[in-house]
């Protein structure tokens, strides 16, 4: 199968043309946006950077743990947590998102840095926030968050946190 | 000292070597030209010698090739100008130095407090005397999980929650977010809106550009550039304070258009703010452009190549000193962008007189659109008309209990958005801003991921400080322009 005239080993990945939302207005481009799975991730990623795609614009995590029934195209199994890539080339000035599927009992893909560099501080980002692990990152440790922390706040399962509020004339928690 | 130029045993293998006939970690896709400065290290006379050398390691005598022939990748990676270091340790110098023996370098910290880091960053510089080799920056000192705070709140309350974000440029951050809200709402904005949202957003990138040159001048020494910077600041954050009733985290931009009309004589306050700051620029000019020591200290420092700057996702004015003319109001317009005229600044040689001259040309640039605006403003709706978005006016509360009802629903429970996912992107005063909105249907965002551009951008330091001088770092970090609040969110 070939996506952006480089051959892509392992099927053909799902792809759905719409990025959602509306394409009218100027400034909402559609975005096509492609579904590898993890064994044609870093092809599929590579091919388009061959095709173009000089930067790595956004690399980011979403945890669909509340929200398993989300739309997929076909073929494409849901998984808990996604990683969402999105390219930009400056000479076609045209977007792709790249959402590979990763699961919760091997959250393990592989990292895009030898494709683009920037996309280092992304990467450990994603890990520090959702424990992906990014298979071949130089530094795959936490960034935003303290390096003895525990837990990734940004999954679903992880608490908020909340104060209770207290009235005035109220009994106190006594 | 021809020791200096010893490559790290495990990556610099020469690549003559029989039994090694492979180079061991190839990168032919490593898009990374060699870095310039890999000369600037070799000690004096060690070009006499090109052929590698030999060294004593853990695993026994191993022949190193000289740091100047190796792969451009591998240095990237292992040696380049990134310090892989983890953040607490205490740093032992024989673990970090693979360039020179170890009494040589040291590791010090520059910040998190350090006035010049503008905000809580810090960096762990490793040098050689006066010499930057690497640089680590560490950042997380303002993380307060706006994702995650992004996530608990509903579309409405969004923008209070991003526009603290990047704090110099909180309309551009609340533009951003209500232009993904949009998009998934799939809802068509009236023309007036667009052009009031364009409005601020240029004020705005206007104030941002002056404080960089306020705060840019005061990290070079010039304490009038940051006392001028500030005052004509104060006229554009007067003219927001009057139109949104904040000076900063305005919540003006909201999902459906904005909060209010413009006040009334907007043009005139406007019109004078243009004057005005367009006439300092000239001042600024005659105080900084032309004046020899601030060009010493900032031509040919912290230079990036194109080529660089694209692999390392750097977008903004530090793209464009590259020379590469990438500005997304221009290739990919959104708002009106299209109908206002206006150059893309450009830059040669990615240094920081580029950056700059660029930021002090988007002055002008922005005042220029700005008077195009006040020309164009069309008459109109300043929210869009969908009951759904927008809840009904004050006057009508009074009226009609359904209106009340309405009202109370738009601003406690929310409005639904539709399911997807969607990725917008604006061009902030330092780079491309981006919001990737996912949506299951309820009234907030299921998750909300904010692109911030100084925190991208931040990764060009290490390779923009390498090899240049201690004092230079400062100047350095100053062009790249990072608003903490937006690198930590």
């Amino acid at each position: 199968m070939t996506v952006g005239g480089t051959e892509v080993a392992g099927g053909a990945p799902a792809v759905s043309e719409s990025g959602g939302g509306s394409s009218r207005a100027p400034g909402r481009p559609d975005q096509a946006v492609i579904f590898p799975t993890r064994n044609q991730y870093a092809g599929v990623v590579r091919s388009y950077r061959d095709d173009g795609f000089e930067m790595c614009a956004d690399l980011c995590g979403v945890d669909y743990l509340s929200h398993p029934g989300r739309r997929l195209p076909q073929g494409v199994v849901a998984e808990r947590f996604e990683v969402v890539v999105n390219l930009l080339s400056l000479s076609q000035a045209r977007r792709v998102r790249v959402r590979v599927q990763v699961p919760e009992s091997d959250p393990v893909v592989d990292s895009l840095f030898d494709l683009y560099p920037g996309t280092e501080a992304m990467e450990r980002e994603a890990y520090d926030l959702f424990g992906i692990f990014f298979a071949g990152h130089p530094d795959m440790t936490r960034i935003l968050m303290p390096e003895d922390w525990e837990g990734h706040p940004l999954r679903k399962d992880y608490g908020v946190g909340r104060v209770p509020v207290q009235f005035k004339e109220a009994p106190g928690p006594r | 000292m021809s020791d200096l130029t010893a490559a790290p045993e495990a990556h610099g293998a020469d690549p003559q070597k029989e039994d090694g006939a492979d180079p061991p970690e190839a990168h032919p896709d490593t898009v990374l030209p060699p870095p310039r400065s890999g000369d600037e290290f070799l000690a004096p006379g060690a070009g006499d010698e090109p052929q590698g050398l030999v060294a004593e390691t853990s695993e026994g005598e191993q022949e190193l090739s000289l740091r100047s022939h190796t792969e451009a990748g591998e240095l990237r990676r292992e040696v380049g100008a990134v310090l892989r270091l983890p953040e607490g340790v205490a740093v032992d110098p024989s673990d970090i130095d693979v360039e020179r023996t170890d009494d040589q370098t040291m590791i010090i910290n520059m910040g998190p407090q350090h006035p010049s880091t503008h905000g809580v960053l810090r960096l762990m510089l490793e040098l050689d005397g006066e010499t930057v080799l690497r640089t680590k920056p560490v950042i997380g000192y303002l993380h307060t999980g706006m994702e995650k705070t992004g996530e608990e709140l509903t579309y409405v309350q969004g923008s209070t929650n991003v526009t603290r974000m990047d704090y110099l440029a909180p309309l551009h951050n609340e533009l951003v977010l209500s232009m993904a809200v949009e998009a998934l709402l799939g809802v068509e904005m009236p023309p007036r809106s667009d052009w009031i949202r364009m409005l601020m957003v240029e004020l705005n990138r206007v104030s941002s550009h002056l404080m960089w040159m306020a705060t840019n001048g005061m990290d070079l020494g010039s304490t009038s550039m940051m006392i001028y910077g500030f005052r004509e600041r104060e006229m554009v954050l007067a003219f927001f304070e009057k139109t949104t009733g904040l000076r900063m985290n305005h919540n003006f931009i909201r999902p459906g258009g904005t909060a209010a009309d413009l006040p009334d004589g907007w043009e005139d306050d406007v019109t004078v703010i243009c004057d005005t700051v367009m006439a300092r620029t000239s001042e600024y000019d005659e105080l900084l452009t032309g004046q020899p020591v601030f060009r010493k200290r900032n031509e040919g420092v912290g230079a990036l190549s194109a080529e660089e700057a694209l692999a390392l996702s750097l977008t903004g004015p530090v793209l464009r000193s590259t020379g590469v003319p990438w500005d997304l109001r221009r290739s990919m317009p959104y708002l009106r962008y299209d109908e206002v005229e206006f150059d893309v600044i450009v830059g040669t040689f990615g240094d920081n007189f580029d950056r700059y001259s660029i930021r002090l040309n988007e002055i002008r640039e922005s005042l220029r659109i700005i008077r195009q605006i006040v020309e164009k403003m069309p008459v109109g709706d300043y929210r869009v008309q969908d009951k759904k978005v927008t809840p009904p006016p004050r006057g009508r509360i009074d009226e009609s209990m359904e209106a009340l009802i309405h009202h109370f629903k738009v601003f406690t429970e929310g409005f639904k958005v539709p399911e997807g996912e969607v990725y917008v992107a604006v061009e902030s005063p330092r780079g491309e801003l981006g919001c990737y909105l996912v949506s299951d249907g309820s009234p907030k965002p299921y998750r909300m991921h904010i692109r911030g551009p100084s925190f991208v951008n931040l990764q060009g330091l290490p390779l923009m400080m390498r090899g240049g001088l201690l004092a230079d770092a400062v100047a350095v970090c100053s062009t790249i322009d990072p608003v903490m609040g937006e690198v930590d969110r």
